[in-house]
């Protein structure tokens, strides 16, 4: 028997050339290691040839005459879906364990990218976020509790307000009360405002970038739980627009794909696209494979075509023209609709959204360093931006200072991962969040940061028809509305602990957070106190 | 610190409700002349919009001021009109910009954005045009009869039967046809001299789709390094001859004349010029 199995890796190893021995002579033999190593128990496996099925990268196969599964580890992405999948549990698939010589400079990941680049020359590629030790604030602000002097609020029987309005609101607010206190009036001029059931909304994702599926999931559950969906830069398909146009934000980016009036007029906010945390400063590119017929027709352009997102947009080269593009985009809805502008956290962030609510912008979206994408230079998603925490404490403070706070909702975005992190970041000044991760997650994605291959072995982040189908968007918006009924149940919990029972009292409310573990500066450009004092 | 009202809206200050415009408006059976001298850019359009459901089918806009978005709150899907207005004076910044298959005639120039991201309809330009005309320009087509700014033709785009064509009378100025994802462009140069060149540079950087067909000289310097540049096939030949011909009938120029000039067709080397550039 194992005479047979040598024969017969030998004879695969000529075939398939994959041992310098065997190159020719001008072929370049790849130096690096395998990232994930693959354990299959022998006595569980049960040969249903279920892991060969499931792994877009061709990593398992079965060899029938042997009656073996065998594996190329160096292909694997550690997605994890053969080992979900997998019947008898059989699978392990962890880290690679064989490491260079351990070095605190030079890590397994920086040698790693320098093989890979000396071997392709290229610029390389990431998905998902920023995976770097930088420090996640969330994790040193800690929430406070009511104790004795002011009652907690049991949210299973008293009534607990989520509810949110994205948008401008007025200076000040005239009311006029009838006559014996009935019928009380507005007086004020009000702006158009979004209301969403709970403060959290799914993020900016493309069809493109993910898959129809994927995208009709976010739809679907945004609708049956009352907030919205992102459409991303990608356009909205017609087939979404009757039943979904209502639950979307619709982008409106460099590359204005698929922007038309109806577009715009479906929609329930439109966001002028600007920066995204994950690359600030750089534009997007949807490679031509991935614009297939029913992307090429939502997005307007030619099937096969690249879809090259230029880094700024080339009406926009100053505050100035961003205030020009919001003013069309009102004219265009007939000022129907609140208009955002999503911009990556950046060192004068606090300047810039400050200049962003002056152009007359109703909502200011900021995406941090640890925001999400479906493809970026791994070298920009690591190294550019800042934090979301200190960027929203920045901007709201300064919004503030300058009196003008109320005219613009804050949303932000990028490294949100519980409901913790929500309650937060509102507690820091954020009117509400954007979630693309989580949402991702929630429908399986692992964050393997391989999205920009196009290969998402979970029918997400793909467009290849066998893959996608994996993703049922029924069952898939299922799991994303069971998240936010999660979500928005832990949040009232803790709202009712701090004695709140509306999320409005809780908006840039500072006194509710302490720093643990932060130093002096931190504290201060969060404009929280230390714990204990 | 003056809270809020030290934040002044340029666009909505003062604007007026309907009511309180409609002295700047006469209409008879389907015509229409606005007088545009004391009207806010809102305000032009809350009136155009007011016609179009008056049933009225052209607008004579005169005394514009340099208002923008004229044309673009014109998205009425029901009941759906079409206008075709008239401007005397200077339109200001995104003219047409998302327009939605109206008619704009501007009897004289026109500034910056003229037909951003505009969707079909048609504009016409007595004159000259600022920078990013028909940027991410969808469909319709426009004619400038004279020179155009810089960063003209941006991002244009096509989808099957849909496709955006802008026709212009002289020449351009740099980033002429960035990024193009498709369209149509002819740049006629019928304004230089014997000999001179045109005056745009990076012609078609990025450029992925779409077709440019300049008149005139050009040297290859002035050229994205995304651009190939071909003889015009018989095909060609006629499309740049209907839109010529149009072109003259607007501003009654001399087709054969036209014609006669040397002309070049442009187009991207590749539909995927960045393909090469990442590790996957
Ligand atoms: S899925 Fe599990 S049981 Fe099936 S072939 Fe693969 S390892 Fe064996
Ligand atoms: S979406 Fe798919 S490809 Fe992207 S990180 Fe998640 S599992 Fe990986």
């Amino acid at each position: 028997m194992h005479e047979k199995i040598f024969e017969k890796i030998e004879m695969e190893k000529n075939q398939t050339g994959n041992i310098e021995f065997f190159l020719g002579e001008k072929e370049m033999k790849s130096f690096m290691l395998p990232e994930f190593i693959i354990e299959r128990s022998d006595e569980r496996c049960i040969r249903c040839r279920v892991c060969e099925r499931q792994c877009p990268e061709g990593t398992h196969r079965y060899d029938g005459e042997l009656d073996m599964m065998f594996h190329a580890e160096e292909k694997c992405v550690g997605c994890q879906r053969c080992a979900v999948f997998c019947p008898t549990n059989a699978l392990i698939v962890r880290p690679h364990p064989s490491q260079y010589r351990p070095n605190a400079n030079w890590t397994r990941e920086k040698l790693q990218d320098l093989k890979k680049q000396a071997e392709t020359g290229g610029v390389i590629l990431t998905g998902s976020g920023n995976d770097k030790p930088y420090r996640i604030y969330w994790d040193h602000l800690v929430l406070n509790a009511s104790q004795v002097t002011n009652p907690s609020i049991d949210p299973l029987r008293e009534p607990m307000e989520l509810r949110t309005f994205l948008g401008r609101k007025p200076d000040s607010l005239e009311i006029k009360i009838g006559e014996d206190f009935e019928g009380v009036e507005i007086q004020s001029e009000l702006f158009p405002n979004v209301m969403i059931e709970t403060p959290i909304v799914f993020s900016a994702m493309s069809y493109g970038a993910i898959s129809y599926n994927a995208f009709k999931s976010l739809a679907m559950a945004a609708k049956e739980y009352g907030t919205l969906f992102n459409t991303g830069e990608g356009g909205l398909p017609i087939s979404l627009r009757d039943g979904y146009g209502s639950s979307a934000i619709v982008q409106v980016a460099s590359g204005r794909f698929g922007v038309d009036p109806d577009y715009l007029n479906v929609a329930a906010a439109v966001e002028i696209k600007i920066g995204q945390g994950a690359k600030p400063g750089i534009g997007g590119h949807l490679p031509g494979e991935k614009v297939t017929e029913k992307i090429s027709e939502t997005r307007m352009i030619p099937e096969g075509t690249d879809a090259l997102s230029p880094a700024p947009q080339h009406d926009i080269y100053s505050i100035e023209d961003l205030s020009m593009l919001i003013y069309a985009l009102k004219e265009a809805t007939n000022y129907e609709k609140p208009v955002s502008v999503k911009i990556a956290a950046v060192h004068n962030v606090a300047a810039i959204a400050s200049g962003i609510v002056r152009a007359g912008a109703d909502i200011v979206a900021i995406d941090g360093l640890r925001g999400g994408t479906g493809a970026a230079p791994k070298i920009i998603r690591d190294n550019v931006g800042i934090p979301i925490e200190l960027a929203l404490a920045a901007v709201d403070k300064r919004l503030r200072e300058e009196g003008i706070r109320n005219k613009a909702s804050i949303l932000i975005a990028g490294g949100i991962r519980n409901s913790a992190d929500v309650i937060k970041a509102i507690a820091l000044g954020a009117d509400a969040v954007y979630i693309g991760t989580p949402a991702l997650v929630a429908m399986g994605c692992t964050i393997c940061q391989k999205c920009y291959t196009g290969r998402c072995s979970w029918g997400i982040c793909t467009q290849d028809p066998y893959l996608t189908r994996r993703l049922n968007p029924e069952i898939a918006s299922k799991r994303l509305v069971n998240l936010l009924r999660g979500w928005s149940h832990e949040i009232k919990e803790m709202l009712g602990g701090m004695g709140i029972n509306a999320i409005e009292s809780l908006r840039g409310n500072r006194d509710h957070l302490r720093g643990v573990g932060l130093e002096e500066w931190e504290l201060n450009v969060l404009g929280v106190k230390g714990a204990g004092e | 610190m003056v809270s809020g009202l030290s934040l002044r809206d340029m666009f909505l200050e003062g604007v007026r409700p309907i009511e309180k415009l409609l002295r700047y408006v006469e209409i008879e059976d389907d015509r229409a002349i606005i007088d545009a001298s004391e009207l806010k850019h809102k305000e032009v359009n809350d009136l155009l919009r007011y016609v179009a459901l008056k049933h009225v089918t052209k607008v004579d806009l005169v005394n514009v001021v340099g208002q923008r978005y004229i044309g673009t709150r014109l998205h009425i899907p029901n009941p759906s009109p079409k206008l075709e207005i008239h401007i005397q004076g200077t339109p200001g910044n995104d003219l047409g910009a998302f327009l939605d298959r109206h008619r704009i005639i501007v009897h004289g120039n026109a500034q910056d954005g003229v037909g951003n991201t505009m969707d079909d309809g048609e504009i016409v330009v007595y004159g000259r045009a600022g920078d990013v005309v028909a940027m991410s320009m969808r469909g319709g087509k426009i004619f400038i009869r004279d020179n155009v700014g810089y960063r003209t033709a941006i991002h244009m785009k096509e989808y099957v039967g849909k496709i955006p064509i802008l026709v212009v009378g002289g020449t351009a100025q740099d980033f002429f046809g960035e990024y193009m994802a498709g369209g149509r462009v002819i740049l006629l140069g019928l304004n230089l001299k014997e000999g001179e060149r045109h005056k745009a540079h990076y012609i078609g950087t990025g450029m992925h789709g779409g077709i440019i067909y300049l008149r005139g000289k050009v040297e290859d310097y002035q050229l994205g390094k995304e651009v190939g540049i071909l003889k015009l096939e018989e095909e060609d030949w006629k499309f740049v001859e209907r839109q010529v011909e149009q072109y003259c009938n607007y501003f009654g120029a001399n087709k054969e004349k036209i014609m006669e000039g040397n002309f070049i067709k442009l187009v991207p080397v590749s539909r995927r010029p960045y393909g090469k550039i990442y590790a996957y």
